[in-house]
């Protein structure tokens, strides 16, 4: 266990599983007493990963990984390239499903009803239908504006045409870019900007009311001032929905995120409040990366 | 500390700058082969440029003797074509309707199952499965069109006749589902491809948002790949207007004015073939209708490729 949090397992087998936070909680907070430091109110988890290890064929891309989600939150995944924080996120909606040869080991539970999203039992499909997530490129379907969003809801099987015009709406509303397209809802998506098409990759997860959002460095792809309103619309969108970023960019992860792990060779060396970690990280590797002295 | 050694290493190396005059001569040297090699391969460019102008300009000629006794209006109006007789039609509807009728037949066979199997390939077999089936539908592309031709008379149309009683020896629909069968591997080969050069972060981008395997396939992947798809599809369909054998052999060698797939008819290639094995003295009327009708021929699928430009520049994706 590398982490300096130790955390328990929360699925406690002892009749504590409706709140299964409390364990964690209890863990994270006594482990930042031991620190020194104030105790924050820690939220309630949405999602955690216990134990949790990942395999591309023969080599393992992540350790033993146990990490905390909180609801409502924004936590940032960061660390040096190769470090597996993208494997990580990709894990928690099963896109390694995809490709031949990965495996999973541990968990990755989904809260509250505390299903392990990596069970061969659970369909992957059901996982992704409560987990969204927007990539490292903008990817719109070769689609309508409206269609890009009403995707979601027209695989779920939506036909009414008055539902769909609302949701559709409000996920664009809910994404900051209905001003820009409501007047060309038709037009081709490919007809957007690179920043407007990433807020419409955003717009296509919420039209779903998704309990959390992957985001896969959303914005390398991106110019400045693109990328200053997707980490604003993060920013609001911390209100609703449970937030998991990967980011190269310290500076965003600091900007955006609530909670942050600093992840180095597929081991998660620091976990803690993005103010802490960033003002004063507890161990030297993450100092040294966060300063810019490696990495 | 590998990097200021070699940093070291660099400063320590002289380098003797060349001669101006030595470098003009290097790159004198560069240019004249570069000259060489673009002119080679102008060359080859131009031996296909050249082949098209040579036959286009025979068909034309042989074509403008034939309209000075044949006026083109009755050419193109005309529902009669016996060149062979003493009182000689040449009308080339009855050709062109058999020509679009086996045409039609062939792409009402190859055109869902050539993108049935391009999807499946594409999009659900495992690589193991795909490996295997490939070279079984290559194989189907390089059998010899003269064997499918019997296999249409032999097979297709006894046991066709076995369902429609008083179905014909010979007909359009048996050499038409044939033809279809012929060009599959085209069709679905070329539909393969263009599904797979659809990025694979556009179908990480539905299967995220709770997409199945077929939603992807068909809501994301097809509309995608659409303005490939449409090419495989019209390069099917300039196979099958030109394909000569399958309909030589199996569809009759009547000239019918007819649009009814079971009866026996007469492709512009298969009167082309005809011709080419009779006994028509070079020069006369009859001997040259063939050029006549190998240029409508041409002008049809020359058609289809503006067409299929046209198609491709439309539904064409950039991602």
């Amino acid at each position: 266990m590398v982490g300096h949090i130790a955390m328990r397992s929360i699925d406690r087998p002892d009749g504590q599983a409706a709140r299964p936070t409390l364990g964690s909680v209890a863990g994270a907070s006594s482990a930042l007493a031991r620190d020194g430091r104030s105790l924050p109110d820690t939220p309630p988890i949405k999602a955690a990963a216990e134990n949790f290890s990942f395999f591309y064929g023969q080599f393992q891309a992540l350790k033993s990984i146990t990490l905390p989600v909180y609801e409502k939150h924004v936590t940032a995944l960061i660390g040096p390239s190769g470090c597996g924080k993208s494997t990580l996120l990709r894990a928690c909606n099963r896109m390694h499903d995809l490709y031949p040869g990965n495996r999973y080991e541990g968990a990755i539970r989904l809260l509250p009803d505390n299903t392990n999203l990596l069970d061969p039992a659970v369909d992957p499909i059901e996982v992704r239908m409560r987990i969204g997530m927007v990539f490292q490129k903008p990817n719109p379907f070769p689609k309508s504006i409206y269609e890009n969003v009403a995707y979601g809801l027209r695989i779920r099987g939506e036909k009414s045409r008055s539902v769909l015009d609302d949701r559709v709406e409000e996920a664009l509303k809910g994404a900051a870019l209905w001003a820009e397209v409501a007047h060309r809802l038709n037009e081709p998506a490919f007809a957007l900007s690179g920043g407007q098409q990433q807020r419409l990759c955003i717009a296509r997860c919420l039209a779903t009311d998704p309990e959390v959002l992957l985001f896969d460095e959303p914005t390398s792809a991106l110019d400045p001032i693109a990328t200053a309103s997707i980490e604003e619309l993060i920013d609001q969108l911390r209100q609703k929905v449970t937030i998991l970023i990967v980011t190269h960019n310290m500076q965003q992860a600091a900007r955006v995120s609530d909670f942050t792990a600093y992840m180095y060779l597929g081991e998660l060396i620091e976990f803690g409040e993005t103010r802490q970690m960033f003002v004063n990280p507890v161990r030297p590797e993450t100092e040294d990366y966060i300063t810019g002295r490696f990495g | 500390m590998q990097d200021a050694n070699s940093i070291e290493s660099l400063e320590g190396a002289s380098f003797e700058p060349l001669k101006v005059s030595d470098r003009l001569a290097r790159k004198a040297l560069r240019h004249t082969k570069e000259r060489v090699i673009e002119a080679l391969l102008f060359a080859a460019a131009g031996v296909s440029v050249l082949t098209t102008v040579g036959i286009v300009w025979v068909l034309v000629r042989e074509s403008y003797h034939f309209f000075t006794v044949v006026p083109i209006w009755s050419f193109l109006t005309d529902t009669m074509w016996t060149p062979l007789f003493a009182d000689a039609h040449y009308g080339i509807l009855p050709l062109l309707a058999g020509t679009l009728t086996t045409s039609l037949v062939a792409l009402v066979v190859a055109i869902p199952l050539g993108t049935t199997i391009a999807i499946y390939l594409s999009e659900f077999a495992r690589p193991a499965v795909r490996e295997a089936v490939k070279p079984f539908l290559e194989l189907l592309g390089g059998i010899p069109s003269i064997v499918y031709g019997y296999f249409a008379l032999v097979v297709v149309i006894p046991l066709l006749q076995l369902f429609i009683p008083g179905l014909p020896g010979f007909n359009m629909l048996g050499a038409g589902i044939v033809m279809g069968i012929a060009i599959i591997p085209y069709v679905s080969s070329l539909a393969e491809d263009a599904m797979r050069a659809v990025p694979m972060s556009m179908r990480e981008g539905s299967y995220a948002m709770g997409g199945t395997k077929f939603q992807t396939a068909v809501r994301v992947v097809i509309p995608a790949a659409l303005s490939g798809i449409l090419s495989a599809y019209i390069l099917g369909v300039s196979r099958a207007v030109g394909e000569t054998m399958i309909v030589a052999v199996a569809a009759g060698m009547q000239p019918n004015f007819t649009m009814n797939p079971t009866e026996p008819a007469q492709t512009i290639s298969a009167y082309i073939v005809q011709v080419a094995l009779g006994d028509l003295p070079h020069g006369s009327i009859g001997y040259q209708s063939i050029f006549a009708a190998g240029l409508s021929l041409m002008v049809m699928t020359l058609l289809l490729n503006v067409a299929g430009h046209f198609v491709r520049r439309r539904y064409r994706e950039a991602y």
